[in-house]
């Protein structure tokens, strides 16, 4: 009889609102801190019946066998898990989907590219490379998690909203800050809303810089089984016979040039 | 010690070990499940949506949750039924489970083609899905209107090697209609309710959820509905019924077998627990000993006899 995986009930060790709708959640689990790879995801399960469905949400951090998380309120899902205190228990599948592949890149000159709730992804991700490795971080108008990156690599940030006052941001974009930088790399890792991801995607390929990126999808059964978080694939995908690829499951994170973004 | 419990049910001469079984398109081909339940001890696996060709189903967002139930449009991605035979079927027959495969098309021919690419291959039953909401052509288009489903119940009954379960839609005006122009047709056994179609718009980003816009309302939110149609077709017709509809625990299995199903498919209940098919299996057994039941087919379609002797 093999062993069956399971969800695995988790104590809460500390919450914290460390921006306007972002919380950071360090959870003490069995073996999902230490099986989880950066880049790679967990499903958190709400104790209201009313929504059914996990949420996603990518690795954040690890230390031993506890697994940070940080994430941004965007519905009622995410607003109870907000609610969450120490001692209390939450519900977490993990980890899940595929990771950044960093033996494979260490010793590379590895930019790390976040861009808003893609942020916390990258930080795990700068932590295992420690070395060679720069982030740069895009964020809206408030900042986060930027001095918890600066703790294991150099740290270049950029902010979109003119108005907002922060010391040595770059007003604008991750890809201004890279270029008014001259930021160099031999390999980019990212995480961010589309349209970034998108303009990464151009960027690398115009460079032939290898490109991994994270994206996101709503999704069900965060295992691979319901096809209800696909993306475009730009070739023939070997499992599913058609164009496309499953981000749970395929993904997470994809080389920059197998996905149509 | 315990009197021993028969879970065992029968669908048109196929005996399953126990009457729980996964809804079609919520398990996959069983094969990711797998590591999270033990799939001999489910009465049947119930595929994914099997076409001629692979389908490569609607643009995303695919999926949206709405109060106590889901939207999906997936659209019957799919690899195609040559893939599934050398890959999935296989991977089934590892297990002590009975295997159902679920068949999709856009037209006759299309349903002819992967039914009697399967009459060959080691599976139980064929569930015809002649009710999936997200498909534009096909589907659907038989599952709404008795004549046509008659007819392709007929076509398939005529080409399967397999008994044959018709897969009956909750989006038409008289479930018992629908349920006796199967059996007109032939059919071995129905099941139902596949999802209702619904709706929803993201009232911020003032857009559907949805690429698709529409989609099948599945989860306990339909679930009242769908043992009310299981209630009236099991009265409308003399076949096996097989319920589904929002089942996420074994109460709510108890619930649809009292209202006439043989068997019940597990859907939505698996994305909040990848582990919940195995344990409806042990919560039914625990109903049967908590009730003093030695047979889990005395539950079928109970619910009158229990009226008539209040």
């Amino acid at each position: 009889m093999v062993n069956l995986k399971r969800k695995e009930n988790c104590r809460v060790i500390e919450q914290k609102r460390i921006g306007r709708d972002v919380y950071s959640l360090w959870l003490e689990t069995k073996d999902i801190a230490s099986n989880a790879a950066p880049g790679q995801f967990v499903m958190l399960y709400g104790k209201d019946g009313s929504r059914l469905l996990p949420r996603p949400i990518s690795v954040c951090q690890t230390k031993g066998n506890e697994l940070r998380l940080a994430y941004r309120v965007v519905g009622a899902g995410t607003e109870e898990f907000s609610r969450l205190e120490a001692g209390q228990s939450l519900e977490v599948l993990g980890p899940l989907g595929s990771g950044f592949p960093i033996e494979e890149v260490r010793g590379k000159k590895t930019l790390l590219l976040g861009g808003g709730i893609g942020i916390p992804p990258m930080l795990e991700a700068a932590a295992q490379l420690k070395e060679n490795v720069t982030a740069v971080l895009g964020y809206k108008d408030e900042v986060f998690l930027k001095e918890d990156f600066e703790k294991f690599c150099p740290v270049v940030y950029a902010i979109e909203d003119e108005a907002a006052e922060a010391d040595g941001a770059i007003k604008g974009n991750v890809l201004d800050a890279v270029r008014e930088q001259g930021v160099q790399a031999d390999v980019i890792f990212a995480c961010g809303p589309a349209p970034m991801l998108r303009a990464i995607q151009v960027y690398a390929q115009g460079r032939n810089i290898p490109c991994w990126i994270s994206m996101e999808e709503r999704m069900a059964c965060g295992i691979g089984a319901c096809l209800g978080c696909v993306c475009d694939a730009v070739q023939e995908d070997a499992h599913l016979r058609v164009y496309r690829k499953r981000v749970c499951k395929d993904g997470p994170v994809f080389l920059s040039t197998e996905v149509e973004l | 010690m315990m009197p021993e419990i028969h879970m065992g049910v029968e669908i048109a001469g196929v005996k399953l070990k126990n009457p729980v079984m996964t809804a079609s398109g919520t398990f996959g081909s069983g094969a990711e499940y797998g590591e999270y339940v033990d799939l001999n001890r489910l009465g049947a696996v119930v595929t994914k949506g099997v076409s001629s060709v692979p389908w490569s189903g609607n643009p995303a967002p695919r999926i949206a949750e709405t109060y106590g139930g889901m939207l999906n449009a997936v659209g019957l991605q799919n690899p195609g039924v040559e893939t599934f035979c050398q890959r999935d079927i296989p991977f089934l027959k590892q297990y002590d489970t009975r295997v159902i495969v679920n068949v999709c098309g856009r037209t006759v021919e299309d349903y002819c083609q992967v039914v009697e690419r399967l009459a060959e291959e080691p599976v139980d039953l064929l569930e015809i899905n002649v009710s999936c909401p997200n498909v534009k052509e096909g589907g659907i288009a038989f599952g709404q209107d008795a004549k046509a489903l008659e007819e392709i119940t007929r076509q398939m009954k005529r080409r399967a090697a397999q008994p044959i379960i018709m897969k009956l839609s909750p989006n038409v005006a008289d479930i018992g209609e629908m349920a006796r122009a199967a059996q007109a047709g032939g059919a071995d056994a129905i099941s139902l309710i596949n999802t209702l179609t619904g709706m929803k718009i993201d009232v911020h980003k003032k857009t559907f959820a949805l690429a698709n816009r529409t989609g099948g309302l599945s989860g306990p939110a339909i679930k009242p509905v769908a043992v009310r149609m299981v209630y009236e077709a099991s009265h409308a017709v003399d076949l096996p019924v097989i319920g589904m509809g929002g089942i996420q625990n074994a109460e709510d299995a108890v619930e649809f077998l009292l209202a006439g199903a043989c068997a019940v498919s597990v859907g939505t209940a698996n994305f909040k627990n990848p582990c919940v098919t195995q344990e409806i299996v042990e919560g039914l057994e625990a109903y049967m000993q908590k009730y003093g039941m030695s047979d889990v087919r005395d539950l079928i379609g109970a619910v009158d006899a229990f009226q008539e002797t209040d």
